[in-house]
């Protein structure tokens, strides 16, 4: 195999677009297709400063390297979830990143900072762990986005996270879901714009930008994530692709380019947005999901004690 | 050659020499799943790996909250 640019020995073959890239081009490849998607989907002006949602494993890794290198002020946050045997060495990997770049990260540790931890939470709650810990994460990234002052929030979503989650939303015909599948959504009261500078890219592409950077990430899947459906749909899109590359980026794009517009709610009919008594955070209701999770978790928020007496009504899922 | 797989991981022998995708058809793993690395390199699909070779499979996929 030869580079698709210079000729020279390949080291990955990128089916998709039919080429193979020597390291140097594969690694330029990435940050050009991720300058692509900024451009073409508006997400982040020169200048911008960017909060990135790290996790310690390849994709936020590699995002926030890549955005650092196009020249982005980009700081990370590290979110502990408590999971005994995996959270610890995930924290390792985001820590050892951010201090051979130095870059600032910063570590907002559930079970100390708010007194629960993902497993039990999901047990409390009787959501699946997956459900718990998207709740928590949503929130507190929200949170500390808008606390930091920062223009934007980047998660390291790639091609193959968007295509599975439009996979299985459309499986189950779920409207009020498609309608939230844009790489870039918009800020509003109390949210950050969030941006996924990685669509244009796939997993396995994010795993060998950070080898060929020498960048080490958390290979083990998260233990409560095994066998769930999301990956299921990774599986199931990945044997379409292996006998018909490109599948997963028409699916995907194909999707933005013709029919997401279509699910998207007009204004009036969105549910009303509040805050929440607790937290301030944005609520359909007096107490937001996050707030609900932390009461019947036995947590508390980061700066009181949990005490605050609050009557349980209907919250709206935070998911956006 | 030995074989290395992650997730779970787990060791096994192979017979060598043996291209990177018949290798990857033989233990049933779709090449979209995977990178294949000899030496902290990445190994191209076309690449013959010897029978001394130690090679690491490691699985891209990742799941879980969003």
């Amino acid at each position: 195999m030869k580079c698709r640019v210079c000729r020279g020995p390949a080291v990955i073959d990128v089916r998709r677009h039919n080429a193979n890239f020597c390291g140097e081009h594969f690694l330029r490849h990435c940050r050009e297709q991720v300058a692509r998607a900024i451009k073409g989907h508006e997400m982040l002006e020169p200048g911008d400063r960017v909060l990135v949602a790290v996790s310690g494993g390849k994709d936020s890794l590699a995002v926030w390297d890549i955005l650092v290198e196009l020249g982005y002020e980009a700081d990370g946050l590290y979110l502990g979830l408590g999971i005994d045997g995996y959270s610890p060495e995930s924290e390792r990997f985001a820590r050892a990143f951010a201090e051979s770049r130095g870059l600032s990260l910063e570590v907002v540790d559930l079970p100390s900072d708010y007194g629960y931890d993902i497993r039990s939470a999901a047990r409390a709650a009787k959501r699946v762990p997956c459900s718990a810990c998207g709740l928590s994460k949503r929130h507190l990234f929200d949170e500390a986005a808008g606390r930091g002052g920062y223009d934007a929030l980047a998660t390291g979503h790639n091609l193959d996270d968007e295509a599975a989650v439009l996979f299985g939303n459309v499986l189950r015909w779920q409207a009020e879901y498609l309608g939230r599948q844009k790489p870039v959504l918009q800020a509003g009261e109390g949210f950050p714009r969030k941006v996924k500078p990685l669509v244009r890219l796939g997993e396995r592409e994010m795993a060998a930008y950070c080898v060929l950077r020498g960048i080490d990430y958390m290979v083990e899947e998260c233990p409560m994530a095994q066998g769930n459906r999301h990956i299921g749909y990774k599986e199931a899109l990945n044997s379409i692709e292996d006998r018909s590359p490109g599948a997963k980026h028409a699916f995907y794009f194909g999707f933005l380019d013709r029919v997401a517009d279509l699910f998207i709610p007009p204004e009036e009919e969105r549910a009303p947005i509040g805050a929440c008594v607790r937290c301030g955070a944005p609520a359909g209701s007096d107490v937001c999901a996050f707030c609900h999770l932390l009461e019947r978790a036995g947590g508390h928020l980061a700066c009181d004690g949990g005490d605050v007496p609050v009557e349980l009504g209907r919250s709206v899922p935070e998911s956006r | 050659m030995i074989v290395e797989l992650r997730n779970p991981e787990r060791t096994v022998e192979m017979d060598g020499p043996m291209a990177v995708i018949a290798l990857l058809a033989r233990l049933g793993i779709p090449r979209e799943s995977v990178l294949v690395i000899r030496e902290g390199t990445l190994v191209p699909g076309d690449a013959m790996l010897g029978r001394d070779d130690r090679i690491e499979i490691r699985s891209v996929i990742s799941g879980g909250a969003r």
